[in-house]
């Protein structure tokens, strides 16, 4: 039974003031109803004033699509009644949107390159946040500090064919639109989606209130299941709009009129409308992820599985080339296995990382003079103190600090002398050839070691030293 | 000279909402002038009501553009004019402070919806007052209360501040007792302002000139015909009448697209309207809710108990004429009428220079009148065109029709304000004389 | 032909009170009123009035906000810097 995917994506603009009005839009963090002004609280006689650099964004973003840009779009008033929407009406742009007729490229679940459809993109403002006073209060509490935020709705056609393409798509939509610089992934509730889904042959359901690209996959995927079981039993899929509640990672039926909505959309007799579609030509596009890919493939000689995750964030594709100078494929392969699961771990930004201490520290690893083992604890010491807001020591001082540099000489051939001297019964079944004799003895030696050895140079070593009669 | 006005009216004709009884004002070219504003233009610390219970108590946090530039030019500010409920109406009864009289004859209606601010004027309670004109609110209670009005060019004066009727229709404009002080007052407050992204910079600075030699004067047949009270085109006639002893010349011409006028004008406005007056839910300002109820139910009553008849009846016509399978029939229609009307003004002004005819098709009515909506819509048949075109036009006195004041309509070309400023002036400079 | 049940229909639509003795001199009233928007179906052609100008902007420059005293003095009632609004249920 196929599964058919079809997404609305809102993103909100990281321009520095709102869509309508000069409030800015860094309110996060802030007490409520403290970045409002007559415009985006709808006072009466307020009158919008068109953000330039929202709209440059919504082109940019278009051209990133491959999309046509209309020779004239403009804003409508979409009228409905809630409390978060202070003048009644979202401006917003119904017949005419900034740009259409889209693409953009993901892998299908067989790895395969795909292009999803991309129907539309229009730009919007969002509405104020509504808190629900907790104890079954009868009331509302509205801050309008959201109000007025530039949103960039993006639609696609029902392309996608699983919960995991989904994920792929919007993945990849970030990227892009973190690329184009016009949206920042870490600003909470900065993109939302609704997702269209339906089996072959059955009816649609919108699962709305999707507020986390993680959370899409999760939603779809409970929807599948949902509506198989549903057909299962014999029984039919509804058309009808749910909700997706995040903490329990289910949907329910929202139960509202929602399909019975009449917008009664009208344009925005405030608002000119834009004639932009010449401006196109002149946008610069910065090098987008799937160039940057190749690119990094075809320059640094790195796998496709590194140059994929390298350039899966722009934040993290800038620090690599910074830090590749020291050797490409060993900085590719330190950033993004090592150090991205460290920062993962921690649920750190790249953005906390000093890049020349990791370049400092690809050095030492490059000129072997600490191991891989060691590297891993001094990174892990360095991010530790990034995280705790302390200085980042260079790596060169805690390999001082720590004894840290690479066994050699007379200390090594002390250790492996205690080792197997220590260890007769191993020795004894490596003679016989058991394999496994020998990884053993070399873990006995990298514990003494604290990792300072290189452990295949150490099986070598341990096995002549053993074969030569050391003993 | 700077200062404070005292301001004590006799308000007997209940012109006012809002008094301010200690106006100050600065220096400037209106110094110490008392100007009365209609009541749905936003004066930072003085209550706005648009004459409406929803609004009682609604002090705004800012001046419209007009009443900084008012402020600016030395203008005391002396209150906050009567007018229909949101501007919906024809002779300021809709009124949730109790109708306007006019100073004419207190048993007949000031017109509207700027009644009070033309009832002012004509009490002589204020030289010059802001009126706002979406189908011919300025112009109609100028012409019922024998003063002058003019209602700009769309995009002229900022509506920054102005509380929302029809958007794509209305102009704050001047209105005073004589050509002059219009002229005056129109220059105050027709400056670029950037916060009315329908507006242009086309800022007005003009001393009227009565030389109006060779001038084009039109005049279409459809502001003569039928539902025009003869003794007013008599009037209307003698004025152009006038005019041509002045040196202008009259032409013929047409408006076909008038029988669709009012029509397209009623659906444009309401629909337009029910979207603007949907925000009042008594959340952020206004008479509160009642947050016990829930949501749709509060929204509903608050509606009821605080908008008067006329304003739920005009938000429900928009409604309709907008929704779901009507837009089609009423919305977009009315958007092709009001394209036509334009053409046919942009056709009429190839011929002349300016449309004269009568402001309204009779004098002003009785309290009470005209208690069917829709008779009273029909009285707007001859303000409407020009506020569907976005032309400039004003109405001046030319005569009395059984003691009550008649308007002569003086309609020009896109921006051309100063020639029918020009044209109002030379006449009333002659009959004065 | 309206009805007093689309009356009551089209006040729901737009969200607004309306109390029952008034509904049949507002159906009245429609009618008479549709009745002359007819006029509109004689009207020829297509298109809105053109665009005039086209591409005002703002640039993106922060302006000062009102402070929260004044974005909530006009209110009704508020609760810890929030604006109180009836729950939609």
């Amino acid at each position: 039974m196929k599964t058919i995917v079809g997404l609305e994506i809102h993103v909100q603009l990281s321009t520095a003031t709102k869509l309508f009005c000069g409030c800015s839009t860094d309110y996060r963090d802030d007490e409520p109803n403290t970045h409002c002004c007559p415009v985006c609280l709808g006072l009466p006689g307020a009158l919008p004033r068109l953000n330039r650099k929202a709209v440059e964004y919504g082109l940019k973003v278009a051209k990133a699509l491959d999309m046509r840009v209309p020779e004239e779009s403009e804003f409508a008033r979409k009228n409905y009644f809630y409390p978060d929407l202070p003048k009644a009406y979202q401006i917003t742009q119904y017949d005419k949107p900034l740009a259409v007729e889209g693409t953009v490229e993901i892998e299908d679940d067989e790895g395969h390159e795909k292009l999803i459809r991309i129907t539309r993109v229009h730009l919007e403002e969002d509405p104020g946040r509504l808190v629900h006073v907790a104890g079954g209060s009868k009331y509302s509490l509205v801050d309008y500090n959201r109000s007025g935020i530039p949103l960039l709705e993006i639609v696609t056609e029902p392309d996608m064919r699983s919960p995991q393409e989904a994920r792929r798509f919007l993945n990849r939509l970030r990227t892009i639109l973190e690329y184009l610089g016009v949206f920042d992934g870490e600003r909470e509730g900065g993109l939302r989606v609704d997702a269209n889904i339906s089996l072959e042959g059955s009816e649609r359901v919108e699962v709305k209130n999707i507020s986390s690209y993680k959370g899409v996959e999760k939603a779809l995927t409970f929807e599948v299941t949902r509506q198989k079981n549903l057909l299962r039993r014999g029984q039919k899929v509804t058309r009808e709009t749910r909700h997706f509640m995040e903490g329990r990672g289910i949907t329910t039926s929202s139960r509202s009129k929602e399909e019975e909505h009449d917008y009664r959309y009208f344009p925005e007799p405030d608002l000119r409308p834009l004639r932009v579609a010449d401006r196109v030509a002149a946008i610069d596009l910065p090098e987008l992820p799937t160039a940057r890919k190749n690119r990094f493939m075809k320059q640094y000689g790195i796998s496709l599985n590194h140059a994929r995750t390298l350039t899966g964030d722009p934040k993290l594709a800038d620090f690599y080339e910074t830090v590749a100078h020291v050797d490409p494929v060993l900085a590719a392969t330190w950033v993004a296995d090592t150090l991205l699961g460290e920062l993962n771990y921690r649920d750190m930004s790249i953005a906390a990382v000093p890049a020349d201490r990791i370049a400092e520290l690809l050095a030492l690893l490059r000129t072997e003079t600490i191991t891989d083992t060691a590297g891993v604890q001094i990174l892990r010491e360095m991010l530790d103190a990034c995280a705790a807001g302390k200085p980042c020591e260079p790596p060169a001082v805690i390999v001082e600090r720590e004894g840290l540099a690479r066994a050699t000489g007379d200390e090594f051939t002390q250790v492996v002398e205690k080792v197997v001297a220590a260890n007769p019964q191993a020795v004894e079944d490596y003679r016989a050839g058991k394999k496994g004799a020998l990884n053993f003895l070399v873990g006995q030696v990298m514990k003494e070691t604290r990792g300072r050895a290189d452990p295949r140079e150490l099986g070598k070593i341990v096995s002549g030293y053993i074969d030569t009669g050391g003993v | 000279m700077a200062g404070t006005l005292d301001f004590s009216p006799d308000d007997r004709y209940n012109a006012f909402i809002t008094t301010c009884r200690q106006a100050t004002f600065s220096e400037g070219t209106l110094a110490g002038t008392a100007v009365a504003v209609k009541d749905n233009i936003s004066t930072a610390r003085i209550q706005t009501t648009c004459g409406s219970k929803i609004l009682e108590g609604y002090v705004p946090p800012y001046d419209a553009h007009v009443v900084e530039l008012l402020r600016q030019a030395g203008a005391a500010i002396v209150g906050k004019t009567n007018m229909d409920e949101f501007g919906m109406g024809t002779t300021t009864e809709t009124s949730a402070f109790g109708p306007t009289r006019n100073p004419a004859d207190p048993e007949r209606v000031p017109g509207g919806s700027s009644g009070g601010s033309a009832a002012a004027v004509a009490a002589g309670l204020v030289p010059m007052a802001l009126g706002t004109d979406t189908g011919g609110s300025i112009r109609c209670p100028a012409a019922f209360c024998g003063i002058v009005g003019l209602k700009p060019t769309y995009g002229r004066v900022s509506r920054y501040g102005l509380i929302a009727y029809a958007n794509s229709l209305e102009q704050i404009g001047p209105m005073a007792r004589t050509v002059e002080d219009v002229s005056r007052l129109m220059s105050v407050i027709a400056k670029y302002d950037p916060r009315d992204s329908t507006m242009l910079d086309r800022p007005y600075d003009h001393r009227p000139s009565a030389d109006i030699k060779g001038l084009r004067v039109g005049i279409p047949e459809e502001y003569f015909g039928e539902g025009v009270d003869p003794r007013v085109a008599e009037s209307v006639r003698d004025a152009i009448g006038v005019l041509e002893g002045l040196g202008a010349e009259t032409v013929p011409v047409s408006i076909p697209g008038m029988q669709h006028a009012l029509a397209a004008y009623y659906v444009i406005c309401t629909s337009e309207a029910s979207s603007n007056l949907a925000r009042f839910d008594g959340v952020r300002y206004g008479p509160a809710v009642d947050t016990r109820k829930t949501w749709h139910e509060a929204y509903q009553d608050l509606r009821l108990e605080l908008f008067g008849a006329e304003v739920r009846r005009r938000i429900m016509l928009g409604t309709f004429a907008l929704s779901a399978g009507y837009a089609g029939r009423y919305y977009a229609k009315a958007q092709v009428a009001r394209r036509n009307i334009k053409e046919d003004f942009e056709r009429a002004f190839c011929d002349a220079d300016v449309i004269a005819g009568p402001t309204m098709p009779t004098t002003a009515f009785r309290l009470g009148e005209k208690s069917d909506p829709l008779s009273m819509y029909l009285s707007d048949i001859l303000t409407v065109p020009a506020n569907l075109a976005g032309i400039p036009a004003i109405s001046v006195p030319c005569g009395r029709v059984d003691g009550l004041p008649v308007g002569l309509q003086i309609m020009g070309r896109q921006f051309e304000d100063e020639r029918v400023v020009d044209a109002a002036f030379a006449y009333e400079q002659e009959v004065r004389a | 032909m309206i009805t007093e049940s689309d009356i009551e229909h089209i006040a729901e639509l737009a969200d607004i009170g309306i109390s029952k003795d008034e509904v049949p001199e507002f159906t009245t009233q429609f009618n008479a009123i549709l009745d002359y928007f007819e006029v509109l179906d004689t009207v020829v052609g297509e298109g809105a009035p053109a665009a005039g100008i086209t591409n005002i902007f703002r640039d993106d420059e922060p302006r000062p906000c009102l402070s929260q005293e004044e974005t909530l003095a006009n209110a009704g009632s508020t609760e810890d810097g929030f604006i109180k609004a009836p729950r939609v249920m």
